[in-house]
């Protein structure tokens, strides 16, 4: 009796929360699945006839999305090692250390998350052209890198404040030069923080699609850009489509899946200590 | 080295690469938006004040985009708020598969904008679209409707869309919220005789404010400022019929080749945004 409430009252709801949330995935997958023919025929068949790997096939071998899977990667590992750079010793600063000006520049660096982007994209634009920088991987990397930093930051100094003071104290006591410190003490118990962030600075880069657009888009492509190409003058090429789609989503979703409870968690934490 | 000199150490490149490639723009597209800039045209630039700013007033273009914004923002923000609130309470009860609904709640919040608008552009078909076609197969629907086609429905499908891709964001983050409520709240509530309603009211909420309030302005300012999803979905059409403001400023500056008015627009996302978000932050802090 107990059992049959909670599921009218618990399962059933999840179950249709989980329904919405899953149909438009599963739906594209099952689109890339399905030869071409019949995804031009109506009335459309909930489940493909035949499954097929066709789409997925065509789409590596007869369009330039491997390089274009590539070019995304290239950016995005990019985008996370300069990303750890940048905000590694930025939020050790905020975390650990006191100095003048420390709430105001945190406060700031939070104000700077919330330009619109298309109020610097065009000057971006013409700096990257100026430099001649356009359309190159450095552009979209310091792009990408740049835009991610406060939430990096923030995220970050999360996990700097967290680990107990008393062990800096500890290896200070013992001779350890801040350097010695940084390298030996920290960072190891920083990794997690690391991780969390990096797959955030990740998937931020990868889904990216408005800096790609505008500071790269011919040489150096990466695959949200590409996807226009199967969008035509009169008809859009869903099958490849699709199955782009999918092979651009499982990365994103997989580390997604790895890194929620950090993400969650740093969300949350520096909510509550702000 | 100086104790004292340390943190700017420390944090220079981080405030380098900010400067650079944030703020020094920032401050290029105010002062575009001082001047009559038209991209094919560089060698005349005119200086006019606030003149783009004044002719904005006129513009019936920028208070439609305005009017756009402000249902995107409240409704967007307002479902996804109440779906993922539903969800984050649903998910904290005690059931079986926890785990696994856990995970599988967050997927719509991995893919990127562009394939969440062509993935529901694409269910949203007039005649190929599943929507459409479960709509005609249960009776809810006595024709196909062309969603995107007609300005009345064209604002309800990209909403649909970005309500889908934020909600899990409120699930996620107000789960972790609600897991991190000490117990005893809860059994202190049910020793004093507090109705399951009563012990939420009074135990739930409050203790989760802090965490709603941050949610609530990080997706507000997001929303505000996101375009992809529509650009991608309807490019602000059929007409202007879905063109928010930073999609017509986008517009404005990169297919108009109006630089100029395009950076005013801009400009006056930011002010709205940054208006918004100090009162937010007065009153939090109150």
């Amino acid at each position: 009796m107990k059992t049959a409430r909670r599921i009218l009252a618990t399962d059933l709801p999840v179950a249709a929360i989980l329904v919405f949330a899953l149909v438009p995935w599963v739906w594209m997958l099952l689109t890339s699945l399905r030869p071409e023919a019949e995804l031009t025929r109506a009335p459309v068949h909930l489940f493909p006839d035949v499954i097929s790997l066709a789409n997925h096939i065509e789409l590596l071998r007869r369009t330039s999305f491997a390089e274009n899977l590539r070019d995304s990667l290239i950016v995005a590992l990019g985008a996370v090692s300069l990303g750890l750079l940048l905000s590694l010793p930025a939020a050790y600063a905020f975390a650990r250390l006191r100095f003048r000006g420390h709430g105001a520049l945190k406060t700031g660096f939070l104000m700077v998350n919330m330009f619109p982007v298309v109020l610097l994209i065009l000057p971006l634009f013409v700096l990257m052209k100026s430099l001649g920088l356009l359309d190159t991987y450095f552009a979209l990397i310091m792009g990408h890198a740049t835009f991610t930093l406060p939430f990096a930051i923030w995220l970050m100094s999360g996990y700097v404040a967290a680990i107990p003071p008393e062990l800096d104290e500890a290896a200070m006591i013992d001779g350890a030069t801040r350097l010695q410190l940084f390298v030996r003490v920290l960072l190891p118990l920083a990794t997690p923080g690391m991780v969390a962030v990096g797959i955030y600075l990740f998937i931020a880069s990868w889904n990216e699609y408005l800096f790609a657009l505008m500071l790269a888009g011919r040489n150096v492509r990466t695959v949200t850009v590409a996807l226009q190409m199967f969008i035509g003058e009169n008809e859009i090429h869903w099958g490849l489509l699709t199955a782009a789609g999918t092979l651009v989503a499982l990365p994103a979703t997989a580390l997604f899946l790895i890194a929620q409870k950090h993400l969650a968690a740093g969300l949350t934490g520096g909510a509550v200590k702000g | 080295m100086h104790a004292r000199s340390l943190p700017w150490l420390l944090l220079a490149p981080a405030l380098l690469a900010t400067g650079f490639l944030v703020l020094l723009p920032v401050a290029d597209t105010l002062w575009l938006s001082l001047h009559d800039v038209i991209l094919y045209r560089p060698r005349s630039q005119p200086f006019v004040g606030l003149g783009n700013y004044i002719a904005l007033l006129d513009d019936a273009d920028f208070w439609e985009s305005l009017g756009h914004s402000l249902v995107w923002v409240v409704v967007a923000v307002g479902l996804q708020f109440s779906l993922g609130f539903t969800a984050a309470l649903l998910l904290n009860r005690a059931f079986p598969w926890r785990g696994l609904a856990r995970a599988l709640v967050i997927v719509p919040w991995a893919l990127p904008s562009v394939i969440i608008g062509l993935v529901w552009t694409w269910m949203l078909d007039f005649n190929l679209g599943l929507i459409n076609t479960l709509g005609l197969r249960w009776g809810l629907l006595d024709a196909p409707v062309a969603w995107l086609a007609q300005p009345g429905t064209a604002m309800l499908a990209v909403i649909l869309a970005v309500v889908w891709q934020g909600f899990p964001f409120f699930a996620i983050t107000l789960l972790a919220g609600l897991q991190g409520i000490p117990k005893e709240l809860y059994e202190a509530a049910e020793i004093d005789g507090a109705s399951t309603f009563n012990s939420f009211r009074n135990v739930t909420l409050p203790s989760l404010a802090p965490v709603i309030a941050t949610a609530l302005l990080l997706r507000m300012i997001w929303v505000a400022n996101s375009l992809d999803l529509i650009l991608v979905m309807t490019g602000g059409g059929p007409g202007t019929a879905t063109q928010t403001l930073p999609l017509y400023a986008f517009l404005k500056a990169w297919s108009g080749a109006d630089y100029g008015h395009g950076s005013a627009l801009a400009v006056v996302l930011a002010i709205l945004l940054l208006g918004v978000v100090s009162t937010y932050a007065a009153r939090a802090n109150r």
